[in-house]
């Protein structure tokens, strides 16, 4: 396969045009048409993990043609250690997302086909090399996640739909600039990101820290990092069940990706001087304020979304501690945050189906009329809350491990959180499934297959990573570790304060 | 190379074959008075005229450039780029005044007539090398305009709307004609080139009474691509005027605007540096008013945009905004700005006539222009035309896949190659204010669901497939735009008979 990544972003756009092209009368098939569309895409990304060489920092699978010889724009994909991981779990969440979104029954043809081009444009994003190619996946992937929530979404879609549109277009027209200026600061013009990052020793410190910060906020406002987190429980809350899947599950990711691929390894010595602050401060403040925001929360999915807020900062703070377990747990907890809560996010859709609210107060003994449910959604918790045998345990302590070492306060305040994280889910947990059950829920049925064929896989994944955590580590650890070394050897003139 | 009038005609071609059409629908009027032969046909006359004439321009002798008429007109490429604008934009006037319901029962003969005069105005705009014809052109183009804006005689908006701009245009082209003027008395010429030697020349320069005059100049042109602070009018115009006419004026007569507004400022009173950069009239302080002008066009066009509920407002004020954006590429006073501006304007031309044209396409079936006309728009009957004004809007705010991204990119390279990072900023920010209120339509077709008293759009095969080129043309162009990049490449050489 040497168009592996081609296909692997495009093939979601040809299912898109056969839904489209396709008559209203076959409305039944085209979920199918989903599914037989992110198939083959799993099955590359799985293609891709066996073939990808753990050795070398190179980027690997890369397809490269010119696009626009004026401006040196290149069609340029390829992938490394940290955006291989990215690509597996588009995979799996799409895959994955199309079967919750078995409960959509209004025009599904335009939900279906929005889907898959959204799927397009995540892949895209991740296995792109080209700035310009990058940022035009970047921003199309707004248009069909603007549409999903705002057709398919809940009471106030309209609202969160628009606010999450102009945050990211925020975010987006800040990072055109930065790549403009990139562009025309090189010595030799380019796009081509791994020949910015080769230019990195170049740009003069100044102009650095201008574009770090810049591009910081573009990436920024989608992990969603404190104070630009705001627009993500609205979005989280009106969106579908499978929308947010895919909105917990990879969105957020990219933007941490952004920051890896760009700001540490095009702009390492803004990087090495701001990150303490931007991204270590930052996410611990996202680690403590989301868990203590989730814990205040009354709706179900409201307190999922500001869970992930917190889990996101622990990626911040991992990237910020400039060790490679830090790094490598960052990253790993990106694929990690990504299953455990888009079985979160699975099951609060299961529980919406059946009582159409997600109102915490509202429920009780869930327990007593869907066991295997609330046994699924035992699980989900404690994965969330890191125990040790879960996937997120081995992401978690790496983060610590490793931001320990640099930011010994601001770890303080993430491990202490855990505390706080188990708390708010043990107590969720308490009262929707334990006590005595609400007879108005007597007669919910339990999971049904389709339901439980999404949340099983993803709980295998969890359970395996607790156990063998090196399945994904191993294709990150060379690229992870040379992109630490390269932020480390770059000039660090700031102090930082916190040492 | 100086032409005699004879010699002149080899490249008057299509100015000539606009004469032509002008006659022969004049004549064909008197033919057929008093029969009972309907005159629609007369359109297709001013069709084929229009068309004619493009491909006229389209087969130009290559040469670099000459004066004709004894240095009245001046033909070199820069000319050539703005004669195909300006004849694609009366192509498209033309047909949609054949597909418009508001024009059908208008005299047709006078309104061709004066249509096709009014384009052969601005086709002498583009190409005046004189003070004199360009005050001439501009006067002529307004006095046509006036009459096609009031064109609805039964319709009092129209006539207040052609009143308003009857009354705006005369102050505006007087205060320009004063100015022109004082540069006549401190030049002692009205001929571009010489008025360059004459304010070039060493010795002492009247910086204050060239300045004062440059502003009264300014006042006229900037009236005819409606920048601020003489916009006033085009809300108006643009919302009394019959729908063809609105997009005419809108993208043909700004595009004449800013070949005159380049023409002056560029070659007749700047020089061109080396690298492609020009320099502006030591102590003249212009460029800086400008950029002023520039900002606030952008900023008051958009935030104006924000509070309208009638489409052809709403596009009025965009299309305020957007000669702000493509006043970006004129402030920087370079090649690379002068290019971005040509290829943001033909952007421009394609995004905004077809966001025109589906405003006329739901006008014709419901009559109506008000946004509440587009209630739920895509789930009664008019989803293609709701994907297509998608499509334009989508574009007029900038996002990638479409031509209009292409231009704002070009316009920020532009920017930030010549270091202008603020304007930048504000250009950026500009575009996600402008996103507010581009998606107040697609939100209103999509997520709103109808009311039932809208009334349906009925389909119909000309404008339809105007619509449909339009939309593939914005995606095309945003995918592959190497050919107007190119062209508009080609067409940045101005002939001030130095060469």
């Amino acid at each position: 396969m040497s168009h592996a990544l081609t296909l692997i972003t495009f093939i979601p756009l040809i299912g898109a045009a056969i839904i489209l092209a396709l008559p209203n009368n076959l409305t039944p098939s085209f979920k199918w048409i989903a599914v037989a569309t992110t198939v083959p895409q799993l099955f590359i990304a799985w293609w891709l993990y066996q073939n990808f060489d753990t050795t070398t920092t190179a980027m690997q699978f890369t397809e490269k043609a010119p696009w626009m010889a004026a401006y040196h724009i290149n069609y340029f994909m390829g992938v490394d250690g940290l955006s291989i991981s990215m690509v597996l779990l588009t995979a799996i969440i799409c895959f994955f997302s199309v079967f919750a979104s078995f409960s959509v029954s209004r025009a599904e043809k335009g939900y279906y086909a929005l889907l898959l081009m959204l799927d397009a444009g995540m892949m895209g994003v991740f296995v792109s090399l080209d700035f310009f190619l990058f940022y035009i996946f970047w921003e199309v992937m707004l248009l069909p996640m603007y549409f999903l929530i705002g057709i398919w979404g809940g009471p106030r879609r309209e609202y969160a739909a628009i606010k999450f549109f102009l945050y990211t277009l925020l975010g987006s027209v800040l990072i055109l600039l930065a790549m403009l200026g990139l562009y025309f600061y090189s010595p030799i013009p380019t796009f081509d990101m791994t020949q910015l990052a080769a230019n990195a020793s170049t740009y003069s410190l100044n102009f650095q820290r201008v574009a770090w910060l810049a591009l910081f906020i573009g990436f920024a406002i989608k992990i969603p990092a404190f104070p630009f987190h705001t627009w993500l429980p609205d979005a989280h809350v009106e969106a579908p069940t499978a929308i947010s899947v895919i909105l917990a599950g990879v969105l957020l990711k990219m933007g941490t990706y952004g920051i890896l691929r760009v700001n540490f390894a095009i702009l390492p010595a803004a990087t090495h001087q701001m990150a303490w602050l931007f991204l270590g401060v930052l996410g611990a403040v996202n680690i403590v304020y989301g868990a203590m925001c989730a814990m205040a929360q009354t709706d179900f999915k409201k307190l999922i979304a500001y869970s992930s807020i917190s889990h996101m900062g622990y990626v911040m703070l991992g990237a910020a501690s400039f060790t490679a377990a830090g790094i490598n747990g960052a990253v790993l907890q990106m694929f990690n945050h990504g299953t455990v809560t888009a079985m979160l996010f699975i099951l609060v859709g299961v529980i919406y189906d059946r009582a159409h609210h997600r109102e915490i107060a509202g429920f009780g003994g869930l327990a007593q009329q869907m066991p295997i449910y609330a046994g699924m959604t035992g699980f989900a918790f404690f994965a969330g809350m890191g125990l040790p045998g879960m996937s997120a345990f081995i992401s978690e302590v790496l983060v610590l491990i490793g931001a320990w070492q640099t930011h010994p306060i601001l770890t303080a305040f993430g491990a202490a959180t855990a505390v706080l994280t188990a708390g708010y889910l043990l107590w969720t947990y308490q009262r929707i499934y334990l006590g005595p059950l609400n007879e108005k829920y007597k007669g919910f049925p339990d999971l049904t297959f389709r339901e439980a064929f999404t949340l099983v896989p993803l709980a295998i994944i969890v359970l395996v990573l607790g156990v063998y955590p090196h399945a994904i580590l191993n294709l990150m650890n060379t690229s992870l570790v040379h992109l630490n070394q390269v932020v480390l050897a770059a000039p660090a003139t700031a102090i930082a304060m916190l040492h | 190379m100086d032409l005699g009038n004879f010699a002149s005609l080899q490249h008057f071609v299509p100015e000539m074959i606009l004469v032509a059409g002008i006659l022969a629908i004049i004549l064909l009027d008197l033919a057929v008075a008093g029969t009972s032969i309907s005159k629609r046909w007369l359109g297709s006359i001013a069709l084929v005229t229009s068309v004619l004439a493009l491909l006229a321009i389209a087969f130009e002798p290559a040469m670099p450039g000459a004066w004709l008429f004894h240095r009245m007109l001046v033909f070199d490429s820069f000319a050539v780029f703005f004669r195909a604008l300006i004849g694609l934009a009366t192509v498209v006037g033309i047909w949609m005044s054949m597909g418009s319901r508001e024009v059908r029962d208008c005299d047709q003969s006078e309104y061709y007539a004066i249509l096709l005069s009014s384009t052969f105005a601005m086709f002498l705009m583009a190409e005046s090398a004189n003070l004199l014809m360009a005050y001439l052109s501009l006067e002529f183009v307004s006095l046509t305009s006036y009459v096609l804006t009031g064109f609805l005689r039964h319709n009092r908006r129209s006539l207040e709307a052609a009143l308003k701009y009857l009354i705006y245009g005369g102050v505006a082209s007087g205060t320009m004609i004063y100015g022109m003027s004082w540069i006549f008395g401190l030049t002692g010429s009205m001929d571009f080139s010489e008025i360059n030697r004459a304010l070039s020349a060493p010795g002492h320069l009247p910086v204050l009474a060239v300045f004062i005059a440059l502003v009264l100049i300014l006042s006229g042109l900037g009236y005819k691509v409606a920048s601020v602070p003489f916009h006033m009018w085009a809300p108006d115009v643009y919302t009394g005027a019959p729908i063809p006419i609105t997009t005419f004026l809108a993208i043909g007569s700004k595009a004449a605007g800013f070949a005159l507004l380049t023409r002056f400022f560029f070659p007749a009173i700047s020089h061109l540096a080396s690298g492609g950069s020009w320099q502006a009239l030591a102590g003249v302080d212009w460029p800086q008013l400008l950029l002023f002008v520039c900002i606030i066009t952008m900023t008051l066009g958009n935030l104006a945009a924000l509070q309208q509920t009638n489409m052809k407002r709403l596009l009025a004020y965009s299309s305020i905004a957007q000669a702000g954006y493509a006043l970006m590429g004129f402030v920087v006073l370079s090649n690379d700005g002068i290019h971005a501006m040509l290829v943001y304007l033909f952007a421009y031309y394609v995004m905004d006539a077809g966001a025109f044209l589906v405003v006329m396409i739901v006008a014709n079936s419901t009559g109506r222009e008000d946004i509440d006309a587009y209630r739920g728009l895509a789930w009664r009957g008019g989803i293609v035309p709701a994907i297509a004004l998608t499509i334009f809007l989508f574009s007029l705010t900038g996002i990638p896949l479409t031509v209009g991204f292409i231009g704002k990119f070009y316009i920020f390279a532009a920017v930030i190659r010549s270091k202008f990072y603020l304007l930048a900023l504000i250009g950026v920010l500009n575009s996600v204010v402008s996103l507010g209120y581009y998606l107040k339509p697609v939100w209103t077709m999509f997520l709103q669901q109808p009311n039932g008293d809208e009334g349906t759009v009925s389909f119909d095969i000309w404008n339809y497939s105007l619509m449909g080129v339009f939309a593939v043309a914005t995606i095309l162009f945003g995918v592959y735009w190497a050919p107007i990049s190119a062209f508009a490449g080609r067409s940045i050489a101005f002939f001030t008979g130095t060469t």
